[in-house]
């Protein structure tokens, strides 16, 4: 077997005798264990053994061995090498498994997922709904025998494409309500379902506050179509006067189950798809798909596109901070001036990703084994241009413009806090986390690529507050503009790529996660192959969903206008938070 | 926090001001050629833009890069009495690997035989759904296919394309692309000498 498998440095089925059982499929790494043992398994692993940090939690349909595997990638925040185990349950409903939300309440949305796209019932769950699909979905579309309306085939290339290619526009095979399955009791002309119940009942699950005055509750729904949720999101409150007492995040509006064409598509065709994700950083999306997959096909990139890579992954997240700031900023009141001042720097930005990607945003420049093509002369002249003579000046200028501003320190100082501990028990990632006070940044926890080679700091700021969010941004794009100086002195000349660019990459069975610091925070890639062209599981760890786990838990307390606060600075992008 | 209130937003203010007046300064040094020359468009997207640096499109547009790609086309050579043929041979390569599968090809096949013969009957490309991934031009054997510059394809109806909407002449290839069209042609023209040295 070709994959290597994570170094497992520490015996843990010496530790828990009896309890797990090493996952021996090629490929394959980790540990299997029983549903029973799960509780008292997670809460020694994270008390004991130190594995504070729930990364991922996802599941995998495994149809012809007739089983569910349910499946955790758990990390310490002091950094290192994770723990990945796994719970097998055969694949017949219900499918229980118990919920880890009471060891790691990270686990909420994700199990949420998990419930909504495979329907594993995490026993145990407080608020087990639908969250991407509408309450009253039929079926669970994730699993493999799940089919979409106008489901052509199970896999990419599609035969009627050639050779006989008899063009049909995708409308005409679509006509409205032609072959679309509506649950039990469902009937769209007469609406006597109510798709709402489930979250206003989830609503009213809070503390009553016995002390004051009786006063009424109201039900405040912000979004999906509001200026300050940064897309089609909704944020569902409870309010006491103005103080929040119990918020509920409601996604889903833009949902395409990315991940189900992600397992559609073969190798190659997800990488355009991943730069939709978190449209704003799509040279980030395609670093943690490529990283991945090459861990899957044991392909090291060439050392120029190793810097290449580096050096876009950094740019990625200036332009993405960049707009973080803008658009915080415009969620305070301050309409649009500084939004547009970070706009101009992040356009500069994206003209360098035009002339070497060919797109603005939808870049698509990662390859398996390297990046797509070598870029032009005149583009790195740009970068030098921009990162030794501009950047840094109008960083400091914008800095300079906001960071002193009475009113955004009375708005941010002291307001929104997450604590550190609460940071870590909610799996919150990127600057979210750092902002609390942990220096847990995936490129120096678990250097990924060549970041071990360069000098930079991993940002941190103690109040866990809206500003230090903000302040975190900044510096971190001052480190990033650290690394690519570095990385442009020390870029050396070469291929671009490691192999022969083929359209059909051969990927062997087995499984990888790839994990990388994107702007948002850990964006990771969970791939596991049968051998065939498409990938059996495609999962993306999307760290602006998960980030929305922390979003309730730091604003309950708060006043309501705080909300838009809170939410411009946890930074969220819709495209990846419903996928 | 500062002594006195009010400090950190008139900090922020000088900011505002001094952005303002660098439009002006700006215009008035440029003597009125900032707007509607090359130079001033190109100065406007360099490291010593300053003031409000706005394209004013459609009246003035931003050169793209050579990489820009936008809906792919056919690439035709012309022959000495100006016939035109495809470079395509319908392999269907860029068929298998267009991740949304908007395009649709139909092999022709020999009237008097029956096998197919490498040329296109038929070539659509549902523009509307095409993503501009480019990897139908990334991995076409033949140069045949390749990624246009023209963004400006706003209609009243469906862009379906066909193949004599889609063909376009290597020479415009080669006006928008020189530097990938050269390295093609050069690596070609070696892949065809090397063939014809074997062949003797």
């Amino acid at each position: 077997m070709a994959s290597p498998a994570p170094v497992q440095t520490l015996d843990l089925s010496a530790r828990f005798p009896g309890v797990l059982s090493p996952d021996t499929r090629p490929g394959y790494s980790g540990w299997i264990l029983d549903n029973s043992n799960l509780l008292k398994f997670a809460t020694a692993l994270r008390d004991e053994l130190g594995y504070d940090y729930l990364s991922s939690v996802t599941a995998v349909d495994y149809l012809p061995e007739d089983k569910m595997e349910v499946v955790y990638h758990v990390y310490k925040t002091t950094g290192g090498a994770g723990v990945l185990f796994k719970i097998q349950i055969p694949r017949s409903d219900p499918m229980e498994v118990h919920s880890l939300v009471s060891i790691y309440p990270g686990a909420e949305l994700q199990e949420r997922e998990a419930w909504d796209l495979f329907g594993i019932k995490f026993t145990g769950h407080p608020d087990l709904r639908r969250i991407l699909m509408w309450e009253g979905f039929s079926g669970h579309p994730m699993r493999k025998d799940w089919h979409e309306p106008y489901f052509e085939e199970e896999a990419k290339p599609l035969k009627s494409r050639w050779p006989d290619g008899k063009m049909i526009m995708a409308e005409n095979k679509n006509r409205y309500g032609d072959n679309i399955t509506y649950p039990d009791g469902f009937n769209p002309e007469r609406q006597t379902f109510d798709p709402e119940k489930a979250l206003y009942e989830a609503l009213r699950t809070y503390q009553k506050d016995e002390v004051g005055l009786d006063t009424d509750h109201i039900i405040v729904n912000m979004g999906p179509q509001h200026p300050s949720t940064h897309g089609v999101f909704r944020i569902a409150v409870v309010l006491d006067g103005e103080k929040i007492v119990n918020l509920k995040p409601v996604m889903g509006y833009l949902h395409r189950n990315h991940e189900k064409i992600g397992e559609r598509n073969t190798f190659i065709m997800n990488m355009p798809y991943t730069d939709r994700l978190d449209y704003l950083s799509s040279m980030s999306n395609n670093f943690g798909y490529a990283l991945a997959v090459e861990k899957l096909m044991n392909v090291k990139p060439t050392e120029r596109a190793e810097y290449i890579r580096v050096m876009m992954a950094e740019m990625t997240r200036i332009a993405s901070h960049l707009m973080a700031i803008g658009a915080l900023l415009n969620d305070l009141g301050a309409y649009f001036t500084p939004m547009l001042y970070a706009l101009e720097e992040r356009e500069l930005l994206l003209d360098i990703f035009e002339a070497v990607s060919g797109s603005r945003m939808m870049c698509n420049y990662f390859r398996f084994g390297g990046v797509a093509r070598d870029f032009p002369e005149s583009a790195l002249q740009k970068i030098k241009d921009i990162f030794f003579e501009r950047l840094p000046r109008k960083i400091d200028e914008i800095d300079r413009f906001l960071s002193e501003n009475e009113i955004i320190r009375s708005r941010g100082i002291g307001q929104g806090v997450l604590t550190a501990e609460d940071a870590i028990k909610y799996s919150a990632a990127g600057p979210l986390l750092r902002a609390s006070g942990i220096p847990y940044d995936v490129r120096r926890a678990e250097p990924y690529s060549i970041y071990d080679r360069f000098e930079f700091d991993v940002v941190v700021r103690s109040n866990g507050d809206i500003y230090d969010r903000l302040m975190v941004r900044f510096d971190e794009i001052r480190q990033s503009i650290r690394i690519v100086q570095q990385a442009v002195k020390q870029l050396p000349e070469g291929p671009v790529m490691a192999l022969k660019p083929m359209y059909q990459v051969r990927v062997p069975p087995g499984e990888a996660y790839g994990r990388v610091e994107g702007p948002k925070g850990e964006l990771g890639f969970y791939i596991i192959s049968n051998g065939k062209p498409t990938p059996w599981r495609y999962h993306v760890r999307a760290p602006s969903f998960i980030n929305l786990t922390a979003f309730g838990p730091i604003c309950i307390g708060q006043k309501v206008a705080d909300v838009v606060a809170v939410l411009g600075s946890i930074d969220i992008v819709l495209g990846e938070v419903d996928r | 926090m500062s002594d006195m209130y009010g400090k950190g937003i008139l900090k922020g203010l000088s900011v505002s001001l001094k952005r303002f007046f660098e439009t002006y300064v700006d215009d008035l040094s440029w003597l009125g050629k900032r707007y509607h020359t090359d130079k001033g468009i190109a100065h406007r997207g360099s490291k010593d833009a300053r003031g409000i640096f706005t394209v004013q499109y459609p009246e003035e547009k931003i050169p793209v890069p050579e990489e820009f790609r936008f809906v792919p086309f056919l690439v035709y050579d012309e022959g000495p009495n100006g016939e035109k043929t495809l470079r395509c041979t319908s392999c269907g390569i860029c068929a298998k690997v267009c991740p949304p599968q908007c395009i649709w090809i139909v092999r022709s096949t020999d009237p008097a035989t029956g096998r197919p013969i490498p040329d296109p009957a038929k070539f659509f490309i549902d523009a509307d759904i095409c993503m501009n991934c480019g990897l139908c031009a990334e991995f076409c054997p033949f140069d045949a296919i390749k990624m246009d510059h023209d963004y400006e394809l706003a209609t009243f109806h469906r862009n379906v394309y066909d193949e004599t909407r889609l063909s376009k002449s290597a020479q415009y290839y080669e006006n928008i692309r020189p530097v990938n069209a050269n390295r093609e042609d050069a690596a070609r023209a070696a892949k065809a000498a090397s063939r014809t040295g074997q062949g003797e």
